[in-house]
């Protein structure tokens, strides 16, 4: 059986919680190089939440924000003085766009992904329960969506949606479903998987027996077992849904600048620019989307070696740092072994 | 993006018969079942496509809308025959499929198939280019990954491979348009190559419309040196993105083999060390790298709409853009259909490829 993830290891149950908590645990579990990237991660992601979180008292202008008390903004203006980063080729000041950028992304992810993994997940539980006819035409249509290039859905996908034209909650709802059909087969898939496994369990039989209906079977036994690698799918999709975006934006299928700032629609603006050797305006937004990406692929990354026992790196016993963490370490790797074969 | 690289999905779905029974079903069978399995993936997707399309309306209003009085238009849908119900349509446009007749383009009026045949070998040319610098980085840095696992090298390729895929294609390639066309003037700034030989090798008897090709046959080197320039930025965008994939995959796979008997075996024996990690740990490390390639098709032909446009490179995906801004439905099902006839058949090779390497994938 192969799903994309392994198991998320069990921390030592008699550990204090908080050493129990899945990056706290990875991070404790991890030496030298794999800390340095799990730490590498972490402090961009935090920043990247940060950035949006504080975006108002961040930013000297609004996104869309044209004119100060002085007047109008001049157009591309080179970085320095009353905009930092300059300003694009409509007069909008980059630095104020990109840190506004933050917040699209971050809501564009968390509906995106939300979504994806609510119906991906019902959609997994029922098709792998139930099985039969209604398992095999889901499992043929996902596995053609699965297979075809990614920003093309997403792209048919906007434009069925909005047609063109978007408004704030409009633009970001309609790249957010865009790329919610791209991640549902992902998500159906895992949990397809696991469910198949799953519902072959004794504990399923017994609560059959037990005369549990089939709905709280899957709902209750099957659905919490079968959701223990979402976390880690999370992480690598939230930097694929942000990559997305900036496609969408890039061919101008994403949100329009006055409802929002957007780095890829930035950078199309910029794309102009560029035989004019006019940079700013390009590659702030650009630099923003890859050290986001980054920092989530980072994380993820690094949460995902450390949970295969085969790419984690060995604490050396000579070291003297043995103890309980890598004999935690150890145990998760068997019960990864045993639980994945 | 990442999550493909452990999951090759044909193994997980227990969807091919052949493989779960343990006798009988040999190879023959498992690539006509396999084979089989190609037309249900294309007709899924020009069945959404269609169907996902119409839901915007017809293609008549959506390109002239506004241009035209309402009667007009009216008169033009129903000589279009798009006010007949859906469905009609539907099964009219999948009989017109299977004998081939893709219809017209409603924005520039050009038969599909002649458009296709047209930009499909710019973007050919584009994915080769691109998948050999894939290659050609991806593969060898990651042998040294995995052969220096969790030493500095290791680290800072990790690193790259994470860059790479982590950087859309076009912020890539705006960087490398600035670096090495703007600035250092080194290397065109966009299209396929100057109009004076682009009118040479389009003039051709019989041009296959791969660019370096044409130049080659013609011994016209002025014209090839100049199609290699603008080859060389937008191939160098599109295939660092897949050789992030590749670095990365050929990384873990390689790890994998490397802590096996028959390596420490082969160093017992007195094998090279560069030989151990480029046969001996490579090549049973193949079977999920090919599987992940073939799946990097998608991610491939998804990168090139974004390079072609990034770099004006007119082919599939730079049309695509243009007749979906032009809402040019029949068009943009024609490059969709194409599309995922390329990945269908992409699939089929390569689950054949694995099957052949190794005979265990069939059981």
């Amino acid at each position: 059986m192969s799903t994309p993830t392994t198991v998320e290891p069990a921390a030592d149950p008699r550990a204090p919680l908080f050493r129990r908590l899945p990056v706290i645990s990875h991070f404790n579990k991890s030496v030298g190089l794999q800390r340095g990237m799990l730490v590498a991660g972490l402090i961009l992601t935090t920043a990247f939440v940060l950035t949006a979180i504080f975006a108002p008292l961040l930013a000297p202008y609004g996104y869309a924000q044209l004119s100060d008390a002085d007047g109008s903004f001049p157009a591309q203006q080179a970085p320095g003085g009353k905009h930092l980063l300059g300003t694009t080729v409509g007069g909008y000041d980059v630095l104020s766009r990109v840190i506004w950028g933050t917040q699209t992304a971050i809501m564009v992810i968390v509906v995106a992904v939300l979504m994806s993994i609510f119906i991906g997940v019902i959609l997994g539980l029922v098709s792998g329960y139930i099985g039969g006819w209604l398992d095999r035409i889901l499992v043929v249509v996902a596995d053609a969506i699965y297979a075809f290039p990614s920003l093309l859905v997403a792209i048919v996908m906007a434009i069925v949606i909005s047609g063109g034209q978007s408004s704030l909650l409009g633009g970001i709802m309609a790249a957010a479903i865009s790329i919610t059909v791209v991640f549902i087969p992902q998500y159906f898939r895992v949990i397809r998987a696991e469910t198949i496994r799953l519902k072959a369990e004794p504990f399923v039989e017994a609560a059959k027996v037990v005369g549990a209906s089939d709905i709280r079977i899957m709902s209750r036994h099957i659905y919490k077992n079968a959701t223990r690698t979402l976390p880690l799918i999370f992480t690598l999709n939230a930097s694929e849904a942000i990559l997305t975006m900036a496609g969408l934006g890039f061919l101008g299928f994403g949100i329009e600048p006055s409802s929002a700032a957007e780095w890829g629609f930035d950078l199309k603006q910029a794309l102009a620019d560029t035989t004019s050797g006019i940079w700013w305006t390009g590659v702030f937004p650009g630099l923003a989307i890859v050290l986001t990406v980054v920092g989530l692929t980072l994380m993820g990354e690094s949460i995902n070696d450390l949970n295969d026992p085969r790419l984690r790196g060995r604490k050396k016993a000579a070291s003297g740092k043995g103890g309980p963490d890598s004999n935690a370490a150890a145990k998760a790797g068997i019960q990864a072994e045993v639980s994945s074969s | 993006m990442t999550t493909l690289i452990e999951a090759p999905p044909t193994d997980a779905d227990g969807l091919l018969p052949s493989k779960k029974k343990s006798s009988g079903g040999g190879l023959g069978q498992y690539i006509l079942i396999r084979f089989l399995l190609i037309f249900p993936t294309i007709f899924i997707l020009v069945t959404l496509v269609f169907f996902l399309m119409r839901i915007t309306g017809d293609p008549i209003t959506a390109a002239m809308g506004g241009r035209l009085p309402p009667e007009q238009l009216a008169e033009r849908i129903t000589a279009a025959g798009y006010d007949r119900p859906i469905l009609v349509q539907y099964f009219e446009y999948l009989g017109q499929l299977a004998t081939g007749n893709f219809g017209t383009t409603l924005s520039d009026n050009r038969q599909v198939t002649e458009m296709l045949a047209t930009y499909g070998s710019a973007t050919l040319e584009l994915t080769i280019n691109a998948l050999l610098v894939a290659r050609l980085v991806g593969i060898p840095l990651g042998m040294v990954a995995a052969y220096r696992r969790d030493h500095a090298p290791d680290a800072v390729l990790r690193v790259f491979a994470i860059v790479c895929y982590g950087t859309p294609v076009f912020f890539a390639g705006m960087l490398l348009k600035l670096t090495f066309a703007v600035w250092l003037g080194w290397l065109p700034v966009a299209g396929r190559a100057k109009t004076s030989s682009e009118l040479e090798l389009t003039s051709l008897q019989s041009p296959t419309g791969i660019y370096w090709l044409d130049a080659i046959r013609s011994g016209n080197m002025a014209a090839l040196g100049d199609v290699m320039a603008h080859a060389v930025l937008p191939a160098v965008a599109l295939g660092l993105l897949t050789a992030g994939i590749f670095l990365r995959l050929v990384r873990t796979n390689v790890i994998g083999t490397l802590g096996r008997d028959y390596v420490e075996a082969g160093r017992s024996r007195g094998v090279s060390e560069f030989r151990l990690v480029t046969k001996h740990a490579y090549k049973p490390a193949l079977i999920p790298i090919i599987t992940v390639m073939g799946l990097q098709i998608a991610v491939m032909l998804g990168g090139a709409v974004l390079t072609e446009t990034t770099f004006e490179w007119k082919g599939l995906g730079f049309q695509l853009a243009t007749y979906l801004t032009a809402r040019d439905f029949v068009a943009v099902q024609g490059i969709v259909v194409l599309l995922a006839v390329i990945v269908a058949v992409t699939n089929f090779i390569v689950d054949i490829v694995a099957a052949l390497i190794d005979p265990r994938v069939r059981y």
